[in-house]
C-alpha cells in the first residue's frame, strides 16, 4: 500500500513556492503534506496532496512535476515511535532515501511519516508484519 | 633597430602589389584546378576556367569556400600537394563536429613563419629579444605560428605554453622575457598574478605583447599594458588560412596590416556575396595565393571588419583591417575558442533525445569570459531526487567540455523561464561589451 507523491522542481527564486501553492488553492487541493529539499540554485517540493490529478493538472502548464510512490505510515507519538519502524525496515534490509512528516494525524496520540524507500514491496511487507499502519491513497483525501 | 621585417613587401606600392598578387592568384587558380577536384568541380559549376583569371580583377568570379566545405572535405579533401609533401597540421580549435584541419608544406611554414616575423618586428622584436610564448602549443596554431616566427627573427624562444602561472612570471624574471606572445584574456590574468605576488611591472623585463585568438577591447588594452608595463600588440589570422600573422598591428595600434602578398583581403556584403568597395563594413574574404598545401580561394571568414588602404604614420603600405566587430554566423569565441549553438544542441539532443529550450549566456568578468548554459527541465528529465539532477548537470558538463574543449556552468532552470521573443526563444546572451 503506497500513496503518490509529487516532486516539483523549483528554481531558488523569490515568490516561487508562493506561485506554486496559490496555484494548488485555486484548484482546491489540499496539501497533506510537504517538504522542500534545497541546493544552491534549486530546490524540489515534495507534495502528498487530497487529489493527484487535480494538482498535477494545475501544475503542469508551469512547473516541471513527477509523480512517485512513496509510504505514509502511522507511528505512536512516543518516544521512540520511529525508532521502531525505523528498526523494522533496518531488519528488511531497506533503506530510508528521505522522509518527512504530514499534517493529518487519525488521532491525538499518533503522526503520519512520509517515507521514500529503495523498494516500496519490501517496506510495505515489513511494516505490515511488525503491526503498523500504512495509510492508502483514499486516506489522502479523507482524514 | 630594423623597422620591417620584410621593407620591399611591407611598404610596397598598391600597383606593385596588385601587380604581384595579380601573378600569384592566377598560378594558384591554376594550382587549385589542377589538384583540388572539389574546386575544379565548384569552377565548372560557375562555368569558371583558370583562363578566366588574368588577375585580381577577375577574383570575384570564383566561387565562395565556407567553413562547410571544409568540414565536407575533412580531413584530406581539400590537399593540393601529396602528403608526403606535407611536414605538419593544425585543426580549429575545439569542436568535433566542426574541426577543420589544415596542411602545411615546409614551404608553406617557412611563409607563415615569415608572416609572423613581420609582427614580431613591428613589436619591436630583434635578434636581441626574448620571446615568451604562453599561447598554448598543438593543433592550436597560436603556439607554433608565434613559435616559428620568432625563431625566424633569430630571438631566444621561450615555449613556455599556457597555464602554471607563477612559474610563467618566475621564467620572465629569470630568463629576461622582452615580449609575451599569448591571449590576451591570459595576458590580463598574468598582469594580475604578477600583483597578486607582489610585484611590479618595473621588476619584470617586458616590453611588448603579442596577443590574438579571441576579441578583446581597447580598455584591456589599457588595463594589460599597465600591469605588464608593456606596449599590446594585436595580431589576426585563422588556421584555415595558415594562423597567426595573417594581419598583424604596427605602433600605431589603429588597426592590422594584412599580409597581402599572401592573402588578398575583399569585403562583402554577408547576404549577396556582393563585393564592397573599401571602407565598408562587411564580412571579410580571404584569398590565399601562395600557400602549396592547403590554398583556400575566397574563403569567407564570417568576421565582419572594414578594410582601409588610408596611409598609416608606420610606413607600411599593407592594407590595415579593424578588429574583428563580430561574426555573419553564430560562432561565439569563448575562452579563445570557437563555439557554435549547433554544437550544443548536439549534445542536448544526444543526452536528452529531443532539444529542450536551452540559452547560452557568455559574459565577461574581469578579464575571464564565463559560460553558462541554461537549459529548460521537462518532465522526463526529472525524478524527484536532487542526486538525480545533479548527476545530470554532470554529464552535460562533461559532454560540453568533450565536444568543445572548454567547461560551462550547467543550470537546470525551469519550463518558460528562457525569454523568447515573437515565440522564438533567445539563445545567445553575450554581455561581454567588445567592440
Amino acid at each position: 500500500m503506497t500513496v503518490k507523491q509529487l516532486s516539483v522542481f523549483a528554481q531558488n527564486k523569490p515568490g516561487r513556492i508562493s506561485a506554486l501553492t496559490k496555484l494548488l488553492a485555486e484548484n482546491g487541493v489540499n496539501i497533506r503534506a510537504i517538504s522542500v529539499a534545497d541546493t544552491k540554485d534549486f530546490g524540489i517540493l515534495r507534495l502528498i496532496v487530497s487529489d493527484i490529478d487535480k494538482a498535477k493538472a494545475a501544475l503542469k502548464d508551469n512547473a516541471v512535476v513527477q509523480s512517485s510512490k512513496v509510504l505514509a505510515v502511522i507511528a505512536e507519538d512516543t518516544p521512540g515511535g520511529l525508532a521502531s519502524i525505523m528498526e523494522a525496515l533496518y531488519a528488511a534490509n531497506v533503506s530510508v532515501e528521505y522522509m518527512y512528516s504530514a499534517f493529518l494525524n487519525p488521532s491525538e496520540n499518533n503522526a503520519c511519516l512520509i517515507l521514500r524507500v529503495d523498494n516500496n514491496d519490501n517496506a510495505v511487507s515489513a511494516l505490515k508484519e511488525a503491526g503498523f499502519r500504512l495509510l492508502s491513497q483514499e486516506d489522502m483525501a479523507k482524514i | 633597430m630594423a623597422k620591417y621585417w620584410n621593407e620591399e613587401i611591407e611598404t610596397m606600392d598598391y600597383e606593385s602589389m596588385k601587380k604581384l598578387q595579380s601573378e600569384r592568384l592566377v598560378r594558384q587558380v591554376r594550382h587549385v584546378y589542377d589538384n583540388v577536384p572539389y574546386y575544379k568541380n565548384l569552377m565548372d559549376e560557375r562555368g569558371v576556367t583558370p583562363d578566366d583569371i588574368k588577375g585580381i580583377e577577375d577574383l570575384h568570379k570564383l566561387p565562395f569556400i565556407s567553413k562547410a566545405d571544409l568540414r565536407d572535405n575533412y580531413p584530406d579533401g581539400l590537399l593540393a600537394v601529396p602528403k608526403s609533401e606535407c611536414v605538419r597540421i593544425h585543426a580549429t580549435s575545439g569542436t568535433t563536429g566542426k574541426r577543420a584541419i589544415a596542411f602545411y608544406t615546409a614551404k608553406d611554414i617557412d611563409i607563415w613563419d615569415d608572416c609572423v616575423a613581420r609582427a614580431i618586428t613591428a613589436a619591436g622584436g630583434t635578434k636581441e629579444d626574448v620571446v615568451h610564448i604562453a599561447y598554448g602549443y598543438g593543433l592550436f596554431t597560436g603556439g607554433l605560428g608565434l613559435h616559428g616566427g620568432s625563431h625566424k627573427v633569430g630571438c631566444l624562444t621561450l615555449p613556455v605554453s599556457s597555464g602554471n602561472t607563477e612559474r610563467q612570471i618566475q621564467f620572465m624574471q629569470d630568463l629576461g622575457s622582452t615580449i609575451l606572445c599569448c591571449t590576451p584574456s591570459y595576458a590580463a590574468y598574468i598582469g594580475e598574478t604578477v600583483a597578486e605576488m607582489g610585484l611590479s611591472p618595473d621588476d619584470l623585463t617586458l616590453k611588448a605583447g603579442i596577443f590574438g585568438a579571441e576579441p578583446w577591447t581597447e580598455e584591456m588594452r589599457r588595463s594589460i599594458e599597465k600591469s605588464l608595463g608593456i606596449k599590446a600588440y594585436d595580431i589576426y589570422g585563422l588556421t584555415e588560412t595558415s594562423g597567426p600573422g595573417v594581419a598583424f598591428e604596427c605602433e600605431c595600434q589603429t588597426g592590422m596590416h594584412i599580409n597581402e602578398d599572401n592573402f588578398i583581403a575583399e569585403i562583402i556584403d554577408p547576404d549577396t556575396g556582393e563585393v564592397l568597395p573599401e571602407g565598408s563594413k562587411g564580412e571579410l574574404v580571404f584569398t590565399s595565393i601562395t600557400k602549396e598545401a592547403f590554398p583556400l580561394l575566397r574563403y569567407r571568414t564570417r568576421d565582419i571588419c572594414i578594410l582601409t588602404r588610408e596611409k598609416c604614420k608606420c610606413g607600411r603600405t599593407l592594407v590595415k583591417m579593424t578588429k574583428p566587430m563580430g561574426r555573419s554566423d553564430d560562432m561565439l569565441i569563448i575562452k579563445g575558442v570557437n563555439v557554435f549553438p549547433s554544437q550544443i544542441e548536439t549534445v542536448l539532443l544526444r543526452d536528452f533525445g529531443a532539444t529542450p529550450n536551452y540559452q547560452i549566456v557568455v559574459d565577461r568578468v574581469g578579464t575571464t569570459d564565463t559560460f553558462e548554459i541554461k537549459i529548460e527541465l521537462s518532465d522526463n528529465m526529472f525524478d524527484d531526487t536532487i542526486r538525480s539532477i545533479e548527476a545530470l548537470e554532470k554529464k552535460l558538463s562533461a559532454d560540453i567540455v568533450q565536444i568543445l574543449g572548454i567547461r560551462a556552468k550547467i543550470s537546470l532552470v525551469e519550463p518558460k523561464s528562457i525569454p523568447r521573443s515573437e515565440g522564438k526563444a533567445v539563445r545567445v546572451i553575450d554581455k561581454r561589451k567588445l567592440v
